[in-house]
């Protein structure tokens, strides 16, 4: 983190050019990223982020905690996929405790994880047109992320920091008109898309804004660590959740949608059709969604129901000793990946066989993705910083832990 | 139902990386473990970014994809830090970990960003955050923390509180 101007070089390197501070308050960074760029009149002759600001140790706090109290941590990671992050976080954690999930479960699991990549790139696509220009694209997506707010709202009863997916399961059994009403947001949530595309993708203003813009090749991609839509928009095929399934994705079917250019506009393709392939995958998960417990039978990890407790006494103790102690966690260490909305989320988690977790690292897409924006941005417009910083889809806080 | 860790190099022969490793030096391998369905080895230190380059040229399992580099500090042991990095093989899907023992008197370690230039802030993360130094690094500075911060917050001495 540069408060000081020592940490990064603010002498411009030749004669003519002059260094430009873009942010950290700046409304296209998407939090608070500096960029410091060097110009030469409208181009850009080098770019360097500069990021730091919401370091708030994280991962050193997860320490302290016992592996249950990490799980909420996790949602303030991304503000915009807690559920990916608390997904990737217990499933790190299943691992090495060896715990097999009933498979209701792992259904809903991947159902509100999927609400989560829609709820994502809504925000993405509302602010990255915003960045542009494209004002109304803005005001619909929130439209429809409102309803996808108020489901989370109605499974776990929080809005935004769910905390839903717990070790072992998911914290609750869903409200009983839940999967009807996700089912009727589901039917109605193409038409929007629809609408979206309507505005955007055939628009020849959005097409000179992002056609040929902040172009990155499929080798630069893969070589500076990028991933998610940002990898597949450069013609890389390559998805977590197909290539190397985790909680039951094997079982459903999506396309994975790439593009060949490279662009702001193919990487805006990708995500605009990784919506459509979203609400496929909820759909087919209400469709098949298994009966059964939303819990593992493991009463020395997993809290007991609330009306056990009040007539088992075995159900109490657990319950005391779960919130007092802790669970043990074999020792080990596990490495989890999962496709976030914006790449690969991944979980590193090392446990010393006690209760809290000895070292838990979050290896963030954002921060890998961040690091081809110099290659996107050198020798191109300032005006088109923007548009790169939007099209690799960024959350500070997930970069900055 | 936890299956027990293969420590065995002699079974772990067959992964790809193991293989390619031993096949170019028997030396830079120190050990193996495949635990959890997931395969780490032990790089002796010297050998570290040849085995990266190596592994990542690998024509049958080429492991082009660097997903991760981070460190554990096992203080008071010794050697103290443990650097890690995630591989991952986009064409095979497989991934590897690699692992490098470093003692806390001299924590420091050859850069992979020449290798793969993802590293360089992996790199100066675990730079800012352990004290570890990656020689041959284009740009080796604090990443997270102020430029004037004193001390490194994730290693196991330093107090979760901070200093007051």
């Amino acid at each position: 983190m540069a408060h000081l101007a020592s940490s990064i070089a603010l002498e411009p390197t030749q004669d003519r050019t002059m260094i430009l501070n873009m942010g950290p308050q700046h409304p296209s960074t998407h939090g608070v990223l500096r960029v410091v760029l060097e110009i030469d009149g409208e181009t850009i002759v080098r770019i360097m982020p500069d990021i730091g600001y919401l370091h708030t140790g994280i991962e050193k706090t997860c320490e302290a905690k016992f592996y249950q109290q990490v799980v909420p941590l996790t949602d303030r990671i991304d503000y915009l996929c807690p559920m990916t992050n608390n997904l990737c976080y217990v499933l790190a954690v299943e691992k090495l405790l060896g715990l097999e999930i009933p498979p209701k479960a792992q259904w809903l699991r991947v159902m509100m994880n999927e609400l989560t990549r829609i709820n994502s790139h809504l925000v993405w696509l509302g602010t990255h047109a915003l960045d542009i220009g494209a004002m109304t694209v803005f005001l619909y997506c929130f439209r429809e992320r409102e309803d996808v707010l108020r489901l989370f709202e109605a499974i776990s009863g929080q809005r935004m920091m769910t905390s839903y997916f717990r070790i072992g399961g998911v914290a609750l059994e869903p409200p009983l008109d839940f999967f009807d009403r996700v089912r009727a947001f589901a039917d109605r949530f193409p038409s929007k898309v629809d609408e979206y595309e309507n505005l955007l993708t055939g628009n020849p203003i959005w097409g000179m804004r992002t056609k040929g813009v902040a172009q990155i090749s499929a080798e630069d991609a893969i070589a500076l660590g990028a991933s998610g839509p940002t990898l597949r928009g450069s013609g890389v095929d390559f998805d977590l959740r197909r290539d190397m399934p985790y909680s039951g994705y094997e079982n459903f079917n999506f396309k994975v949608p790439t593009a060949k250019e490279g662009d702001v506009f193919a990487r805006y393709l990708c995500r605009v059709r990784e919506l459509r392939e979203s609400i496929g995958i909820v759909r087919q998960a209400l469709d098949g969604m298994p009966e059964g417990p939303v819990k593992a039978d493991a009463p020395k990890v997993v809290l007991p129901d609330r009306e056990k407790m009040k007539t088992q006494m075995e159900a109490l103790i657990y319950h005391f000793k779960i919130i007092t102690e802790g669970f043990a966690v074999p020792a080990g260490e596990v490495y989890q990946a999962v496709e976030s909305p914006r790449g690969e989320m991944g979980y590193y988690v090392v446990s010393d066989g006690t209760a809290k977790p000895y070292r838990v690292h979050m290896r963030s897409a954002c921060l890998a993705n961040l690091q081809l924006l110099p290659k996107m941005c050198e020798g191109k417009l300032i005006a088109d910083v923007v548009a790169a910083i939007g099209s690799i889809d960024i959350v500070l806080g997930e970069i900055d832990r | 139902m936890l299956t027990p860790a293969i420590t065995d190099i002699e079974q772990l022969k067959e992964h790809p990386a193991i293989e390619r490793l031993l096949r170019w030096s028997s030396s830079s391998v120190e050990g193996a473990k495949f635990d959890r369905d997931e395969l780490s080895v032990n790089i002796e230190r010297s050998f570290l970014r040849e085995a990266c380059a190596l592994l990542r040229d690998s024509t049958d399992c080429p492991f082009n994809y660097l997903s991760d580099v981070t460190c554990v500090d096992w203080y008071p042991q010794e050697p103290r830090f443990e650097v890690i990095y995630n591989l991952l093989s986009i064409p095979k899907k497989e991934r590897v970990r690699l692992k490098v023992r470093l003692g806390s008197d001299s924590p420091a370690l050859e850069s992979v960003c020449s290798v793969w230039p993802s590293a360089n802030f992996f790199e100066r993360e675990v730079f800012d955050l352990f004290g570890i130094r990656f020689s041959g690094h284009p740009y080796l500075r604090r990443i997270q923390m102020p430029e004037t911060w004193e001390g490194h917050p994730l290693r196991k001495d330093y107090p979760v509180e901070g200093y007051r």
